[in-house]
């Protein structure tokens, strides 16, 4: 019997192409996972400079109570209700000066787009998660109308384009694409959600 | 040319991502249910995002803490002055050219009260941190008022 030379040789060439193959995978698949949620911007603590006078009309006040009841512009209401009452006080356009508004023009409502403020005030026991729905309804209502204009004249989401625009992975030539559009649909219904305490005349 | 040790490098190397690539998130003290929305915006560039959790204490915790609800900076319980401080705090130790365009995540409990989150608004505005994020799961802002 001939002595054996050694232990066996393993190919082991692939070995490497494995590891490669592994470390690569690893390296794609362990993002860290990314939160999500609603952005809002708090009131800068200065005053303004001088004393903005905003008509009753162009504010929209949202009251929470301590037991999650809702009171809108002095009237009970359903959270449910709130998005469709919201939408139509942003787009109501009073003065005629907003044209691809499609509200109903009541001259007690809003005057356009522009100058309607959704006021939001909360009680001290209001729980969070009602907050939270409600604020999402009112981030809703706005994203419903510029989804619309979007939608009308570029034949998408302002939802979509958004988070396109926001997303790093975009190829720079379509994020700066997007912004202008994103700009004009913003600009469209402009966002005016105060959570301070507003005051009027 | 040897290439025997290249699958022992390749593979420290892996071991190396696999350790270190893992999910750093300062323990939660604090419990942690977040409510649901649906209008929600991802919350891109972690390192421009400074985290304040709220939530009633874990169990172990409750002993000295109590069962109300309590604001957790990195890993420590605070009171509400604090938040002032520690926003200011870790935004010097961000770099210049970020420190004007951090968010601050709030993590609340959906049990929570909106008092203390006023509160911790309050003191938000205070240091001119405005831009928040009211971290949430995304479904059906409904299901919070069951």
């Amino acid at each position: 019997m001939p002595r054996r030379k050694g232990a066996p040789e393993v190919n082991a060439g692939s070995m490497a192409d494995i590891a490669f193959l592994l470390l690569i995978f690893f390296l794609v698949t362990t993002t860290i996972e990314t939160d999500a949620g609603l952005d809002r911007m708090l009131p800068p603590i200065e005053p303004p400079e001088q004393d903005v006078v905003i008509k009753q009309k162009n504010i929209f006040t949202v009251n929470i109570n301590r037991n999650g009841q809702l009171l809108v512009e002095d009237n009970l209401m359903e959270i449910k209700d709130l998005r469709e009452a919201a939408s139509a006080f942003l787009e109501n356009g009073a003065d005629g000066s907003c044209t691809y508004c499609k509200g109903r023009k009541d001259p007690s409502s809003s005057d356009n787009p522009s100058k309607a403020i959704i006021s939001l005030k909360n009680d001290r026991e209001t729980k969070y998660s009602t907050y939270i729905t409600v604020q999402n309804e009112l981030v809703g209502a706005y994203n419903d109308l510029r989804n619309r204009e979007a939608q009308r004249l570029y034949g998408t989401d302002f939802t979509t384009m958004e988070s396109k625009y926001l997303d790093p992975e975009t190829p720079s030539n379509v994020r700066d694409d997007l912004k202008d559009k994103v700009k004009r649909i913003q600009d469209m219904f402009p966002q005016k959600l105060s959570e301070a305490e507003t005051t009027t005349d | 040319m040897s290439t025997a040790s290249l699958p022992d490098i390749v593979f420290m190397l892996l071991f190396f991502f696999m350790t270190v690539t893992t999910m750093k998130d300062s323990s939660l003290m604090v419990a942690n249910t977040l409510p649901n929305a649906s209008e929600i915006k991802k919350l891109e560039k972690k390192d421009r995002v400074i985290y304040i959790y709220v939530g009633t204490p874990t169990q172990e915790y409750q002993k000295v803490f109590g069962s109300e609800p309590r604001i957790q900076l990195n890993d420590k319980f605070a009171n509400v002055d604090e938040v002032g401080s520690y926003i200011l705090a870790e935004r010097a130790k961000k770099p210049q050219e970020l420190q004007n365009v951090l968010t601050t995540a709030l993590k609340v409990d959906k049990e929570a009260n909106m008092g203390l989150i006023t509160d911790i608004k309050q003191q938000l505005r205070e240091v001119n941190a405005l831009k928040v994020n009211y971290t949430t799961y995304e479904g059906d802002a409904f299901n919070n008022l069951q």
